[in-house]
């Protein structure tokens, strides 16, 4: 049975795209803003790129008192509203036919029976074969019940040719320790391969254009060393404060929330070796040893940074400050900005600092990782020549207008010599405009067509942990709150300082 | 190009930024050059085409016209910005210059990016060895926009050179990958197989031949009266697979032992189409070999 070949497939057809098998995918949370706005998009996006299976079912689970059809129209609205792809009756209406909704709460066995029953339904009537996803779009303190409720009511039970597959959220805890409990919860139902963590903020799509942008090209590989790179700049900044979500944010802070999974991840991407292939399990390989190699150094009063967000101007508005946020305590510690400078030790990279910071209330929204690289040894010019002229960088926008920029000196026009800066520009927008899958519809897509994820497993999350700990028990054991610095500006100033001690500057991004 | 805003924020000024570069387009950004090669009769119809096409894939898109005027002359409209990615130039050659189309293309395709030539209505006999098409990397037709679609079809498959393509190809995509589905589902042997559809539809008879050379059992064709394909059944040893369209956009999807389904299954708009052949500068194997086969099954009438 394994070595059926079908026969209408062939590896030089590249028209034909994978479709899922049919599953049900299980949605925990389900009046939450992010399943409203990307997932069940997402969802309707994969249909209408014909990618589900015919057998396909939704079903939503939360404590609102729905029916199947008042859950369905809020799908139908949100679809309508933040699909990526046009609304398309005739696919909605096979999306619909699988779309179910469970009323209960989490310690509710009755609520886990109905569920049941449900999903053993949608399996004989829509013939979704048994195979299930459960996406957990709840926070992590609702995991353990959740878990215990699906073993206790025989959903994840194994049977032959079925899969049963998890979707989890970062933050992956929020320390080590926290990180190995919540793991510790979901591998007692799943295996590794079984379990997708998802950090939407690092699409695999953006991996991969990494990926092809350092591997795919000759140019780029030799200089990708200390020989050559002064330092490496890696940032991602909001430019909106909290919102409302006081109560996710405040005791976790910039650290916890983006660093540790997104920043650090992208920092793996870019210092890692070449993997020898990009099955995931070599990709991975790569990412632990550098992760592996990677540390903050000491002391930490020196290398990092961390802020807090006053009042302000933010983009021609005023903002308040982090204190006076809805829900957040006069008193908080909680940091809005911060910024750690990490040494990687192998032969590659000794030397070359890693500078990563992220913020809220920054003056626009970027993420992008910035390679600086050292001045050339020699210059055969005078310096008032040269006055202008900084040094070459490779910066790998990745959002917005996801690109890479590239800097470099030139000549003035002119009869003087003058040598200034100028940049060489390359927009995926620009040039490929089939418009990029969102994050979500590639995950899904992954979940569902059991594809092994880019995304951590569990060594990568403990590793990033192992980096930043001592730098959260450093800041915790610190008198005093985080540096305040204006809303609409880059940062407190012991951010420059800290940069400035190693004799650089933060870019402009 | 000029966007007001009022009342609004500097997140929103960068964002306007981004789509006016984006509207205006440079030609650094820009991947490949279309060239659409068109009669003058239906001109209207191919230049919206050629700009929605366009807006998918930044390009430069020179379309050519022909008249046959006595005298030899040349026209040209060049557009530039206006809601476009990329550039659009419309050229009329007159006379004798129709002969010699290639030299007024060639100056203008992008440096290095590839070429793509697409007849939307009638063809040469021969593309590779047509002057214009000469240049491209890639020839895209389209069989359904010729007087005798099967025809036209037969002429693409006997003079098929890599790097050909025809759009009832593409029309089919949707098709095979429901089917391919399918059969990844059941994992069974197929032993038979029946095509239905219009009578003279170039798409069935490059199906039929698809699954033909993949599956290595006797196809049936069956006359339908819906347009297009109507429905698909591959016989297997566990029971029937269909694929049958009842309605526009909409068929019904069945596997053995399995429920039937409604999936959506609609006629793609040109756009689409074009998007897709334009996403590949690659030749197509799987596309020559069903060509192939057409040659042959023609032979065997």
């Amino acid at each position: 049975m394994n070595s059926y070949e079908n026969p209408l497939r062939d590896s030089q057809d590249r028209r034909l795209p994978r479709i899922a098998g049919p599953c049900v995918l299980v949605i925990f949370g389900v009046t939450g803003d992010l399943s409203r706005k990307k997932l069940m998009p997402a969802v309707y996006d994969l249909a209408n790129r014909g990618l589900l299976p015919p057998g396909f079912g939704l079903v939503g689970f939360a404590r609102r008192d729905w029916a199947d059809q008042d859950f369905a129209k809020v799908v139908h609205d949100a679809v309508k509203e933040h699909a990526r792809t046009p609304f398309r009756e005739e696919v909605w209406e096979q999306l619909l036919e699988g779309i179910r909704f469970v009323s209960g709460t989490f310690d509710s066995d009755e609520s886990f029976e109905r569920l049941k029953k449900t999903i053993v339904e949608l399996d004989t009537t829509r013939a979704t074969g048994g195979n299930h996803a459960f996406y957990l779009s709840i926070p992590p303190s609702g995991f353990e019940t959740v878990m215990s409720q699906l073993a206790k009511h025989g959903l994840v039970e194994r049977q032959p040719e079925t899969w049963n597959r998890v979707v989890i959220e970062k933050p992956f805890g929020h320390d080590l320790a926290s990180a190995r409990e919540l793991n510790a919860v979901v591998e007692r139902l799943f295996k590794p391969q079984e379990v997708f963590r998802i950090d939407h903020y690092l699409g695999k799509e953006t991996v991969q254009n990494l990926l092809a942008l350092r591997f795919a090209n000759q140019m780029f590989e030799p200089i990708w060393n200390n020989h050559y790179v002064s330092h490496v700049e890696i940032t991602m900044a909001e430019d909106i404060g909290i919102g409302g979500r006081a109560g996710y944010f405040d005791g976790i802070g910039a650290a916890r929330d983006v660093m540790q999974n997104h920043l650090l991840q992208l920092l793996a991407l870019t210092a890692m070796e070449e993997p020898t292939s990009f099955e995931a399990s070599q990709l991975r390989a790569e990412k632990k040893k550098v992760l592996a190699a990677a540390h903050v150094p000491t002391p930490y009063d020196r290398h990092t940074a961390r802020g807090q967000y006053s009042a302000g101007w933010q983009g021609g508005e005023p903002v308040i400050g982090y204190l006076e946020e809805d829900g957040v305590p006069a008193d908080s510690g909680t940091e809005t900005y911060a910024a750690i400078r990490v040494d990687i030790d192998n032969r590659r990279w000794a030397g070359v600092p890693f500078y990563l910071r992220t913020a809220k209330r920054m003056p626009r929204r970027v993420t992008e990782v910035a390679l600086a690289f050292k001045r050339a040894p020699h210059l055969p010019f005078t310096a008032t020549d040269t006055e202008e002229l900084g040094t070459n960088a490779l910066v790998m926008r990745i959002q917005p207008d996801e690109g890479v920029t590239l800097r470099f000196g030139a000549k003035v026009p002119g009869t003087q010599m003058e040598i200034r800066e100028v940049s060489m520009d390359f927009a995926y927008g620009g040039s490929f405009t089939e418009s990029s899958p969102e994050a979500y519809e590639r995950l899904i897509l992954d979940v569902l067509l059991g594809e092994p994820p880019l995304f951590p497993r569990q060594e990568e999350v403990e590793l990033s942990w192992q980096i930043l700990d001592p730098v959260l028990e450093y800041w915790a054991s610190q008198p005093g709150n985080p540096e305040q610095y204006l809303a609409g500006t880059w940062g407190p100033e012991s951010s420059f300082e800290m940069v400035a001690r190693d004799g650089n500057t933060w870019r402009r991004p | 190009m000029i966007v007001e805003l009022k009342n609004t924020t500097s997140r929103a000024i960068s964002a306007a930024l981004v789509d006016a570069h984006r509207g205006v387009g440079s030609a650094s950004g820009l991947v490949l050059t279309l060239v659409i090669v068109t009669g003058e009769s239906r001109f209207s119809e191919v230049l919206e085409a050629a700009k929605a096409s366009a807006t998918a894939h930044p390009s430069r898109v020179i379309v050519a016209t022909f008249d046959d005027g006595s005298e030899s002359g040349l026209d040209a409209t060049v557009e530039v910005g206006e809601g476009l990615p990329g550039d659009l130039i419309v050229l009329r050659l007159h006379g004798d210059l129709r002969h010699h189309g290639d030299s007024v293309c060639l100056p203008l395709l992008l440096p290095d990016s590839p070429t793509i030539v697409w007849w939307p209505h009638e063809s040469p006999e021969n593309l590779a060895t047509d002057p214009i098409g000469s240049l491209a990397d890639r020839r895209i037709t389209d069989a359904a926009g010729c007087g005798d679609p099967v025809e036209a079809l037969l002429r693409r498959a006997r003079h098929h050179t890599p790097g050909d393509t025809d759009l009832a190809w593409t029309r089919l995509t949707r098709w095979r990958s429901l089917l391919a589905a399918a059969l990844d589902q059941t994992r069974t042997q197929v032993t038979d197989a029946v095509v239905s559809a219009a009578p003279d539809n170039a798409p069935a008879l490059l199906l039929i031949a698809w699954l033909k050379a993949r599956l290595g059992v006797p196809v049936t064709y069956l006359p339908g009266d819906l347009p297009g394909v109507n429905s698909v059944v591959l016989s297997t040893t566990e029971g029937d697979i269909s694929v049958r369209r009842f309605a526009e956009g909409r068929a019904l999807y069945q596997v053995p032992g399995q429920p039937e389904r409604t999936v959506a299954l609609r006629r793609r708009p040109l756009t689409d189409l074009l998007t897709e052949e334009l996403g590949r500068m690659d030749a197509d194997d799987v596309f020559e070999s069903a060509a192939a086969q057409v040659v042959t099954d023609a032979g065997e009438r």
